[in-house]
């Protein structure tokens, strides 16, 4: 298991024994990062209050425990463009701190 | 009905309940909201009512309920509903659930769908949650857009496959041809998959493995590689300076797989693995990911040395690095490599020595597994000090398998006997109750045998209880010893150090503080009580003391203690004339390993060119009953020559040939004298400490000899060789009677030179019946480690014709298959 800490968030991640541990350690890294961009500085109550986006997120990242895309800019982009398919009326992404 | 709330709001109301029972409260009541608008069919709100119940999931609470609508919301044309239901369908669904398979036509249309965002959706939940009925059902949708020219889909489509191969293995066929172009691809993600995709059909079918080594896959991924590395800073996939370390580290993988016992291969990717190896920067934890991954592919193909050298040279500076990840992963992966690369790796010694001290416990232990593996005669006396220094100061969850590590490395290199016996002395004190319990034994056959050291040792031992007396191993080895050399202790004769003046009654003390101590096991006063019994024939003046001692403990609460005190009574009252002979010194013990210092020292002080070793006829032996139950406490020797009843076999030759080294030392089923190291050991602790070979596999075809053929008794061996170990040769004989009368008593007894060695088991009877119809059989193992040519003095006692034979004869027409 791998379980890297940013400020008071622990992520983990279960990885088989052949895996590379510390190619691990820079994939969450990456999904981090990729929760940073589009959140814009994110911190834990972004994350709570928006937990389906970062389901979202990590679907386009990673599927069935590979990466995806390794291009930041390829999966913001792509989650970008899913939302705005996303029908009026409907929650959009969350600036900041909760509504 | 009003609307139902938000999802948010959801969020923060349950995030202000104080306690427990309030959050529940709040969770059901919101639930029975939500089932009610379920039933009402509501598609407005559905999305909403699933994305709530999505949150409540996760904080632990049933949401089956959902699932169905998680379905419903699939099936609807929205992409938002969409993009909640397969979410859905991916938490709250798995194969286990009858319901999924009505995912398979909503999912089969979206694959289709105009959108790709919405097939993007599709793949996505195949690809994580797909069961294998849905996979097959599928597959032929997912092959179609492995090789659609979009990108974006490509990439989802590769790694949709990757899950349908893992599901159904029996569709990798079907995605091959798609495979052709993809590596042609400029675009990462598609790069990426399709490495996976490829690495996952490698791994599981040697057919493809071959298939792609031919189709030179090896040189298009080192072109790949090459351009990674060697093409400027690309901002897209860059971190920290490298270009896209994660499609690094898969190609890297891939080439593993691809080199894996394939010379060409391995060849062909020599240098792209060296510039690798060499170039990346290491000041991150990136570049470290991808020298971690070049390691592991250099050390699993067949590179040329260098390579390796270059491999494990990284990972000692490794080993250096200040990030504890690093250090643990080199360590792990020194553990895999110092089997096959033994001395590049001892080069790193001293660094992974220092990794004893480290903070951090999974690197201290494998940094101590590690080590043991290192010791060697050269650097024995040095890692010893590391490690009983290490011993001292580490956790209590290592010591036990600390102390057993030094006890094995210790025996197999130790460049002195006094030495060795210092070591022992300083595990004992240090961690001695730690040390494991079948380690006792062990030790005590060691000092045994060392004879020049008895003196030292028990001196030694002696004071080191003196002071404290409660860690249990080391009691009982002391014990043992003060039973066994106590005079030796209170003549004050020692060599090797300073002398101390010790008198039978101090001695006597101490051995009673343990009698009676609270914190000795029962095992521990056993052993106590038996060297006080043991002294009273070395012991001068202090005998009724020990009368005393032994026959308070007849009425012991400790049945096992009550027993021995009773017998030891007994022999003080009935059996003193047997006392001295039963209590005499303990004759050296023989090992039977096939590794180590095997020594076997002659106590009888007469050196010959043979050592003798039989095994007393099954029958016939039984002493007196008490007696018996003594001598399994003075552990399993049967002194048969000293019991006037039973007749003996094997009387001492002057000056003979044979010499009766070991009596009738019991060697086999006794728990002291063949102790068999089976301490549970880290797997790679155990090389070459087997004290049964193994025989299942079997050398076939040694030609069998007749050994001995004279007046009607003929003897036949038959060989086998161990595929295990090679310098163990089982010998079965076979004897068989031609004359007309039985023989009856036989007894088969063997020597050979002094540089094998011989275990002989126990005969299937001792009788040989007439006319050849039956035979005794009995098993002899030889080791010969020096693979010198077999030769064997055999000597055969029986009765036959009412007079007793006996003859000897030696055995020189050993086939040369038997011991080369």
């Amino acid at each position: 298991v791998v379980s890297p800490r940013y400020a008071s968030l622990y992520f983990c991640c279960a990885i088989e024994g052949q895996d590379n541990e510390l190619i691990t350690l820079e994939l969450i890294h990456r999904y981090v990062e990729l929760l940073d961009k589009y959140f814009g500085s994110v911190c834990e109550l972004d994350i709570i209050f928006n937990f389906e986006k970062a389901y979202f997120i990590l679907d386009e990242f990673v599927m069935g425990g590979e990466i995806q895309d390794t291009s930041k800019k390829s999966v913001l982009k792509a989650i970008e463009q899913a939302d705005l398919l996303q029908e009026v009326g409907t929650p959009q992404k969350i600036q900041g701190g909760p509504s | 009905m009003p609307a139902p709330i938000r999802l948010r709001e959801l969020i923060r109301t349950i995030r202000t309940a104080r306690t427990q029972a309030e959050e529940r409260e709040m969770i059901q009541k919101e639930c029975a909201a939500i089932r009610s608008s379920f039933r009402e069919e509501d598609n407005t709100y559905r999305c909403r009512n699933v994305a709530k119940l999505l949150y409540m999931h996760m904080l632990g609470y049933p949401a089956h309920f959902g699932q169905l609508e998680c379905l419903k919301l699939i099936a609807s044309q929205k992409f938002t509903d969409k993009r909640i239901g397969y979410l859905g369908a991916m938490l709250l669904l798995d194969e286990r659930q009858d319901v999924h398979l009505l995912m398979t036509n909503c999912i089969k249309n979206d694959l289709n769908h105009s959108t790709q965002y919405v097939q993007g959706l599709a793949l996505c939940t195949l690809g994580c949650m797909g069961s294998s009925e849905m996979c097959r059902d599928l597959a032929g949708e997912v092959e179609k857009l492995l090789k659609t020219s979009n990108s974006y889909l490509r990439k989802k489509a590769a790694l949709c496959a990757v899950h349908v191969i893992r599901k159904v293995p029996e569709l990798m066929e079907m995605f091959l041809p798609a495979t052709k172009n993809l590596l042609n691809e400029k675009n990462h993600g598609v790069l990426h998959t399709s490495v996976v995709l490829l690495t996952e059909m490698c791994e599981r079918s040697p057919d493809m493995l071959a298939h792609f080594r031919k189709v030179s896959l090896v040189p298009q991924l080192v072109r790949i590689l090459k351009n990674l590395i060697m093409s400027g800073y690309s901002p897209e996939h860059d971190v920290s300076g490298i270009s896209d370390p994660f499609l690094q580290v898969r190609i890297l993988r891939l080439l593993r797989i691809l080199g894996r016992n394939d010379d060409d291969s391995s060849e062909a990717m020599n240098d792209i693995l060296a510039q690798v190896a060499t170039n990346t920067e290491t000041s991150k934890n990136v570049g470290n990911a991808i020298l971690y991954e070049t390691v592991l592919t250099i050390m699993d193909i067949k590179s040329e040395s260098g390579l390796r050298v270059l491999a494990i040279n990284i990972l000692g500076r490794f080993l250096l690095n200040n990030d504890k990840n690093i250090r643990y992963v080199a360590l792990t992966s020194l553990l895999k490599t110092v089997q096959t690369d033994h001395n590049a790796v001892q080069r790193h010694r001293s660094t992974i020595v220092d990794c004893l001290k480290d903070l951090d416990v999974s690197i201290k232990r494998r940094a101590m597994e590690l080590s043991f593996a290192l010791v060697n005669g050269n650097n024995v006396r040095g890692m010893m000090k590391e490690l009983l220094y290490f011993l001292d100061s580490c956790e209590p969850e290592f010591k036990a398998d600390c102390a057993s590590g030094i006890f094995l490395a210790a025996e197999k290199y130790a460049p002195s006997k006094r030495w060795h016996i210092d070591t022992i002395m300083r595990v004992l004190t240090t961690a001695g109750s730690y040390v494991r319990d079948d380690a006792v034994p062990n030790l005590i056959q060691l000092i045994t045998n060392s004879v020049e050291m008895h003196a030292y040792t028990v001196q030694r031992l002696y004071k080191a209880i003196l002071g404290d007396y409660s860690q249990q191993p080391l009691v009982q080895v002391a014990s043992w010893c003060i039973g066994e050399y106590g005079d030796l202790l209170v003549s004050g004769q020692c060599e090797e150090e300073e002398p101390i003046q010790v008198t039978e009654d101090e001695v006597l003390d101490i051995l009673e503080s343990v009698l009676i101590s609270n914190m000795s096991a029962s095992v521990t006063r056993g052993y106590a009580l038996t060297a006080i019994m043991k002294l009273s024939t070395r012991f001068t003046c202090t005998v009724n003391r020990i009368k005393k001692v032994v026959s308070i403990y007849g009425s012991s609460i400790d049945v096992e203690l009550q027993q021995r005190a009773v017998e030891y009574n007994a022999l003080f009252k009935k059996y003193d004339h047997m006392r001295p002979a039963l209590l005499e010194r303990m004759p050296v013990m023989e090992k039977v390993t096939t590794n180590g210092p095997a020594e076997i020292v002659q106590t009888n002080g007469e050196t010959e060119t043979a050592v003798l070793e039989t095994k007393p006829p099954p029958s016939g032996l039984q002493p007196a009953n008490q007696a018996n139950d003594l001598l399994d406490l003075l552990g399993g020797t049967d002194i048969t020559p000293v019991i006037p009843t039973a007749p003996t076999s094997k009387p001492a030759f002057a000056g003979g040939e044979l010499l009766d080294l070991l009596g009738d030392l019991n060697l086999t089923g006794s728990p002291v004298s063949a102790p068999a190291p089976q301490i549970a050991q880290p797997p790679f602790l155990l090389d070459g400490l087997t004290t049964q070979p193994l025989f299942n596999d079997i050398a076939a075809g040694i030609p069998s000899i007749t050994a001995y053929n004279k007046n009607g008794l003929k003897i036949d061996f038959t060989f086998e060789r161990s595929n295990t170990n090679p310098s163990v040769t089982v010998i079965t004989i076979q004897a068989s009677n031609s004359t007309e009368l039985d023989m009856t008593d036989f007894v088969f007894q063997a020597a050979v030179p002094k540089t094998f060695q011989l275990q002989l088991l126990s005969p299937s009877s001792s009788v040989i019946p007439a006319f050849n119809s039956g035979t005794i059989t009995q098993v002899i193992k030889v080791l010969n480690p020096q693979k010198q040519q077999l030769r064997m003095r055999i000597k055969l006692t029986y009765n036959h014709k009412g007079s007793a034979m006996q003859d000897l004869a030696e055995v020189n027409n050993f086939p040369p298959q038997s011991w080369q």
